[in-house]
C-alpha cells in the first residue's frame, strides 16, 4: 500500500513538474541561483581558508641562542617547549645548518662570503623555530620562553640571544586580528546570503503552490490524505532541487575554470578550478543535499497551510 | 442517515448562515435544498462535508458527529460522499482520466480496479473520448459530466451536487439532472442545491425550503417556492 502510494505520488509529481513546465522552470532558476550562492561560498571559504592558513604559516616564533649556548641546553629546551599544548612543533637549527642556510641565501653575494670566511668562528647561534596551532597562541609561548625561572632553573644561566616575537608583536597581534576579523565578517556574510537565498527559494515555492492551492483544496474534499495532497508538490520540489543543483554544478565548470589562473595569483598558491575538480565529490553531494533539501522542505513547508480544510 | 440537528452557524454577528436547523436525510432519498443566495444552501453541504463547524448543534451522518471526527476519520468520511460543485473543481493539472482516477487513488482502489471502472464511468457520462483532454479543453456541460463521474466513481453513499447547473445551459442541465435522477434510481442518496424552479419542479421529490438560515418548507413532493 505505502509503495503503492509513493508511486502514485511520484508519478503525480513528475507530471505536475512538467505539466506547471513555466512554474516549475521559475522555481528551479531561483533554486539555481540559491545554490549558487552556496557554491560561491563554498569556493570563497576554501580560498580565504587557504590565504588565511598560508599567512598563519608565515608567523612563528625564533628563539636566536647565543653562539657559546651547548647544542644538549638548546635540546632540553626544545623538549619543554613541545610538551606546551599550545605548540604544534618545534624545529632545531644547529649552528651548522644555520651558517650553511646563510651561505646558501647569499651565494651570490662574495663580499659576505668573502668577510665569513675571514671570521675563525661560526658566527651564528642555534635557532629554535616554534610554530603554535594558532596565531593566538604565540603570546603565551613568548612569555614561557621569556621567564628567566623556566631557562634558569637549572642553574646553567643566560643561552638565549633574542626571541623575536617581542620585535614581530605588533605585526603578528596585527595579523592574528586580520585572520579573526576576516573569519567572522565571511562567516556572517555566509550567512546573510545563504538566509536571503532560502528566503527567496522558499517564497518562489510559496507561490508556486498558492497557484495549486484551489487544487489542494479539491484534493482534500475528494478524501485525499495530507501525505497524499502533499507528496506531488514535495516531489516536484525535489525534483527542481537536484536539477537545480545539477545545473549549478555545470555553471560552474566554464566559471572556475575562467576564474582559476586569477584566483591563483590572488589567493596564492591555489586555484579554483584545481579545488572545484579535487572536490567535485563533496560539492556535488553539498548541492545535492541542499537542493533537495530547499525544494522539498520548501513545498512540504508551503502546502501545509492549505491543507486545514 | 444524515441528521442536522439544530445546526447554528454564525460567521460574524450580522452574518447568521444557519439557525436552528433540524432535518433528516435517509438512505436512497432525493432531497432538494433550494433558497435565495445567502440563503444558507451551501453551508449545509459544507457542513456535511466537514469543511465548516456548526457554532451551535451537530450533524450526524450514520449517527456519527462530523463535527468531531479526525483527520483519519475525516478523509474516510469524505470519500463515502461524492461532490459535484458549481465551480465543477477539478484539478487543473489533470486529464479527465486521471481526475477521476485521483479520486479511485486517494481511496486506496488498486490499479487494476482504476484501469477498468475509470473507462466504464467515462463511458457512462459520455466522455470516452475526451479521456485525455484537461479540464480546460472541456465545455460547460464536459465538465461538469466529468465532475459527476468523479463523485460516483467510489460508489458513494451520498452525492451532494451544489449549484452543479448554475453555469450550464438549459440542454446540458437537462442532461445532469437526469445523470443525477440514474445514479439516485440506483440506490443512492442525493441531495441537491439549487436556484433552478425548472429543474425541482420536475423532479417532483422532496424539498426543503430556506430563508436567512432557516427552514421556512419541507415538503415531501415539493415545488420551487419562494
Amino acid at each position: 500500500m505505502i509503495w503503492t502510494d509513493l508511486k502514485r505520488i511520484m508519478r503525480a509529481g513528475f507530471a505536475g513538474f512538467w505539466r506547471n513546465a513555466f512554474v516549475s522552470l521559475a522555481s528551479t532558476m531561483v533554486l539555481s541561483f540559491a545554490l549558487f550562492v552556496i557554491g560561491v561560498l563554498i569556493f570563497l571559504g576554501a580560498m580565504l581558508d587557504t590565504s588565511l592558513g598560508q599567512l598563519r604559516d608565515k608567523v612563528d616564533i625564533n628563539v636566536y641562542f647565543l653562539t657559546t649556548a651547548p647544542e644538549e641546553e638548546i635540546l632540553s629546551l626544545k623538549e619543554q617547549i613541545e610538551t606546551l599544548p599550545e605548540v604544534e612543533f618545534v624545529e632545531y637549527v644547529s649552528r651548522e645548518e644555520a651558517l650553511q642556510e646563510f651561505r646558501f641565501r647569499h651565494e651570490n653575494d662574495q663580499l659576505i662570503l668573502e668577510a665569513l670566511d675571514e671570521l675563525e668562528d661560526n658566527p651564528l647561534g642555534a635557532t629554535l623555530n616554534v610554530k603554535a596551532r594558532e596565531t593566538s597562541q604565540y603570546e603565551g609561548i613568548a612569555k614561557f620562553l621569556d621567564s628567566n625561572e623556566t631557562l634558569s632553573a637549572d642553574g646553567r644561566g643566560e643561552i638565549i640571544d633574542r626571541i623575536n616575537y617581542f620585535q614581530n608583536k605588533a605585526a603578528i597581534d596585527k595579523l592574528s586580528g586580520i585572520i579573526d576579523s576576516a573569519q567572522t565578517i565571511s562567516f556572517a556574510i555566509a550567512l546573510l546570503l545563504i538566509i536571503i537565498s532560502v528566503a527567496m527559494t522558499f517564497n518562489t515555492v510559496r507561490l508556486a503552490v498558492f497557484t495549486a492551492k484551489d487544487e489542494i483544496g479539491v484534493m482534500k474534499l475528494v478524501g485525499a490524505s495530507n501525505r497524499y495532497a502533499r507528496g506531488p508538490f514535495v516531489v516536484e520540489g525535489i525534483f527542481s532541487g537536484i536539477l537545480s543543483a545539477f545545473i549549478a554544478l555545470i555553471l560552474f565548470y566554464p566559471l572556475t575554470l575562467w576564474l582559476g589562473p586569477s584566483t591563483e595569483t590572488f589567493f596564492g598558491a591555489i586555484s579554483v578550478f584545481d579545488y572545484y575538480l579535487n572536490n567535485f565529490g563533496q560539492i556535488f553531494l553539498i548541492m545535492l543535499f541542499s537542493g533537495i533539501l530547499l525544494g522539498g522542505g520548501s513545498s512540504y513547508l508551503a502546502v501545509r497551510r492549505y491543507l486545514k480544510i | 442517515m444524515i441528521n442536522f440537528d439544530s445546526v447554528t452557524k454564525i460567521y460574524s454577528d450580522d452574518s447568521i448562515a444557519l439557525d436552528s436547523v433540524t432535518f433528516d436525510v435517509s438512505p436512497k432519498e432525493f432531497l432538494s435544498i433550494v433558497g435565495a443566495s445567502g440563503a444558507g444552501k451551501s453551508t449545509i453541504l459544507k457542513m456535511l462535508l466537514a469543511e465548516e463547524k456548526p457554532t451551535e448543534g451537530a450533524v450526524f451522518f450514520e449517527r456519527v458527529d462530523v463535527g468531531s471526527l479526525g483527520k483519519k476519520e475525516l478523509n474516510l468520511h469524505r470519500r463515502r460522499i461524492g461532490t459535484v460543485f458549481q465551480d465543477f473543481k477539478l484539478l487543473p493539472g489533470k486529464t479527465a482520466y486521471e481526475n477521476i482516477a485521483f479520486a479511485m487513488e486517494v481511496a486506496g482502489r488498486s490499479d487494476e480496479e482504476i484501469n477498468s471502472d475509470v473507462p466504464h464511468v467515462l463511458d457512462l457520462v459520455d466522455l470516452s473520448d475526451k479521456a485525455w483532454n484537461f479540464p480546460n479543453e472541456l465545455s460547460g456541460g464536459e465538465k461538469q459530466r466529468l465532475a459527476i463521474a468523479r463523485a460516483i466513481i467510489n460508489q458513494p453513499d451520498v452525492v451532494i451536487a451544489d449549484e452543479p447547473t448554475g453555469n450550464l445551459d438549459p440542454l446540458n442541465t437537462e442532461e445532469i439532472v437526469q445523470i443525477l435522477k440514474k445514479i439516485n434510481d440506483l440506490g443512492t442518496t442525493v441531495i441537491l442545491t439549487t436556484h433552478n424552479k425548472q429543474v425541482v419542479d420536475s423532479l417532483g421529490k422532496r424539498v426543503i425550503t430556506l430563508d436567512r438560515g432557516r427552514i421556512v418548507r419541507d415538503d415531501n413532493r415539493g415545488r420551487y417556492i419562494l
